[in-house]
């Protein structure tokens, strides 16, 4: 009903190749975009911000990273969470070498350095495949907290051994640091999480994107149809790990405050692939789905014991929610396997054709 | 100059110059080489027999040591907290694949091993919940395992080998014999093994896909029990343990998938190279600590010149 395309005519190839060959969608787009850019900033509370909105931006941004590797390029990764470390170890080196520079374009550098490790631990990509390449990446994973650990220089040599964000400003308003505004740095985050997005979008569509499909789907077969595999495989960690790189850098820059290098231990990396693997491999609106669901289940599981009345010790609670969390995961790959933008998918083909059944 | 010499001369004089240490650096990989063997093991069963890359393995060791002896503390008399836990770890793996496996049959590896990481994130959650999330002791003498040691000394010096670690290598090695008779031996697992050799031809004689997959994970949930009575009577019980989860992948991984003589190989090899490169390489020249990635990075290595590992099963790819 709300979804009839009866009237949207293509005259043109090029319409029917649109963005959003559907009108409603744009608008739906349109609606979101709205919320976030207007509405959101000026009616969340100072709470929502920081345990909402700002990580769920984050944690999808480092979700499309992951995506982009192993939904779109097939390839298996579980070093995401050293990535975002390399990231925001970078940006924090660059800030505190180049003080004058603008933290903005600080954090999109940082990516850079995220993307040539990427492609160096995406070297064994060409030779190693399947389970056996997620061996690849969590050497990286292990040897780069390890690094973040024992390597003082990157952390200035203070002796906490945590890096920890000074005050930036750019023009005199501060954006990160302990006297940033929240709404100023969710701004910063959405107008990184936004540009990216719509670059991710656009590279999956064209060219660079069906290449990595086709090697996606059989490599040795997109071998024989002439594509560089080396190529392709390393640009596929290269983009993969720089937006995982400057989710990093925002992950600390712009929410955390302050990092110690456990931080980017194995569980955030799990946590990653959660979010890609519940929203749907393979799909960018599905990082977002599933980013509000792995970020906003453990806010909603801590409100409810006070709301029904019940007390539980917090500690019995966090156990208590790991329980749920990983009882949800099976439960939604057993609905539906192929994610959140799947089932989004399937409603939207229903009220297309709605009020029909076909 | 001073830098080569302290990577590749120096750690083998101190080695030739210290035998009896060289020694007893060997066996402490030994022993937790074995430990990560077993893991192996489990992991290796469950993937023959079902393609599950199944992570949960190395949870359901902290997870198996963690009901023991949270049921001896509420009150179970040792061996019978044994039994009792040996009577969960078959309704574990008989939840698994009722409510987990079942449902998921056929989808991609990805998807499965991802379901694997909802049931030890499950597992984490609810042995927390119930058993507390503090350290507890292993209840070593009450299972009657000697805890004193033997002293020897080879070439003059002193070896020290404690009769945990000896009893746990003599454990681990009876359970493997026992696992290949009982795989090569009898009716079930053959049965076990024909699943893993070919899924269909084997249902087409009449295999229970079903039943064989609880039995897998029982069997490996009764590996998982005695690598938790070993490990955690070495360093006590709690999920800081599930870093040997991790452990095990690149065990499985330089053996190869398939093969358990591969696991075994692989553990004791991950085992004693890690502990040598620790204490010849790692403490002196990178501050230590270099456990934690020295098995990726050798997994890593060995991948590279052969990748599907040591003893694993020749990737074919046809188009």
């Amino acid at each position: 009903m709300l979804y009839r395309t009866a009237g949207q005519f293509k005259t043109s190839y090029r319409a029917d190749q649109a963005l959003f060959p559907v009108r409603q969608d744009a608008i739906l787009l349109g609606i979101i975009l709205v919320c976030a850019w207007v509405i959101f900033p000026l009616t969340a509370s100072e709470f929502t911000f920081q345990t909402i909105l700002i990580p769920v931006l984050i944690y999808s941004l480092a979700a499309l990273g992951l995506n982009i590797l192993t939904g779109y390029a097939g390839q298996l990764s579980l070093g995401t969470g050293a990535f975002m470390g390399v990231g925001a170890y970078a940006c924090f080196k660059l800030v505190t070498i180049f003080p004058e520079l603008n933290p903005i374009l600080a954090i999109l550098m940082s990516g850079v350095f995220s993307a040539a490790i990427g492609v160096v631990f995406g070297i064994p990509s060409l030779r190693i495949k399947g389970f056996y390449l997620a061996i690849a990446t969590l050497a990286a994973q292990f040897f780069l907290v390890w690094l973040f650990e024992k390597w003082a220089w990157l952390y200035n040599y203070n002796t906490s051994g945590a890096i920890q964000v000074p005050n930036l400003d750019i023009f005199g308003l501060t954006v990160a640091g302990p006297l940033a505004a929240s709404v100023t740095e969710y701004y910063i985050v959405l107008g990184i999480v936004t540009l990216l997005t719509l670059l991710c979008i656009n590279l999956t569509r064209g060219n660079l994107g069906r290449m990595w499909k086709a090697t996606r789907d059989m490599d040795i077969a997109a071998e024989l149809i002439g594509i560089n595999l080396l190529r392709v495989k390393l640009l596929a960690f290269a983009v993969s790990s720089y937006i995982v790189g400057v989710a990093g850098a925002l992950f600390v820059f712009m929410w955390r405050g302050a990092a110690e290098p456990n931080l980017f231990d194995i569980p955030l990396s799990f946590q990653i692939l959660f979010i890609a693997i519940i929203g749907g491999l393979g799909s960018i609106l599905g990082n977002y789905l599933g980013a509000i669901l792995i970020v906003g289940l453990p806010v909603v599981l801590n409100s409810v014991p006070e709301l029904i009345g019940l007390e539980i010790k917090s500690a019995t609670l966090e156990h208590i929610n790991i329980m749920i969390v990983g009882a949800l995961i099976i439960f939604f790959l057993i609905i539906e396997p192929h994610g959140l933008a799947r089932l989004w998918g399937l409603i939207r083909e229903k009220l297309l054709v709605w009020p029909f059944p076909h | 100059m001073d830098l080569l010499s302290n990577i590749f001369v120096t750690p083998f004089t101190d080695m030739v110059g210290a035998p009896d240490f060289f020694l007893q650096v060997v066996w402490e990989g030994l022993v937790s080489g074995v430990l990560y063997a077993l893991i192996a093991l489990g992991f290796v069963l469950i993937f023959r027999s079902s393609r599950i890359f199944n992570f949960a393995q190395g949870i359901m060791v902290v997870f198996a040591a963690l009901t023991l002896v949270g049921l001896h503390e509420m009150g179970a008399p040792a061996w019978v907290a044994v039994a009792l836990t040996l009577v969960v770890m078959f309704a574990l793996a008989w939840t698994v694949e009722r409510v987990v496996l079942r449902p998921l049959v056929g989808q991609p590896d990805i998807i499965l091993f991802m379901a694997t990481i909802g049931i030890t994130l499950f597992l984490i959650g609810f042995g927390e919940t119930i058993f507390g999330g503090e350290n507890k002791q292993m209840i070593t003498e009450e299972l009657g395992i000697p805890t004193g040691d033997f002293v020897l000394e080879p070439f003059g010096g002193l070896l020290i080998l404690q009769h945990i670690d000896v009893t746990a290598v003599a454990v681990a090695g009876l359970l493997v014999v026992s696992l290949l008779l009982f795989l090569n031996y009898t009716r079930m697992g053959r049965a076990v093994r024909a699943l893993g050799d070919d899924h269909q031809a084997a249902l087409s004689v009449g295999i229970s896909l079903q039943t064989i997959w609880v039995l897998v994970w029982f069997i490996a949930g009764i590996i998982a029990l005695v690598t938790g009575i070993a490990w955690g009577s070495r360093a006590g019980v709690s999920f800081a343990l599930e870093i040997i989860a991790y452990k095990a992948l690149p065990v499985l991984l330089i053996g190869g998938l398939e093969s358990i003589t591969g696991a075994i190989v692989g553990g004791l090899m991950i085992g004693v190279l890690e502990k040598l490169f620790e204490v010849y390489w790692g403490q002196p020249l990178m501050g230590g600590n270099t456990e934690t990635w020295f098995a990726f990075v050798l997994a890593l290595i060995v991948l590279m010149i052969r990748p599907q590992g040591l003893f694993g099963e020749r990737i074919i790819e046809r188009v």
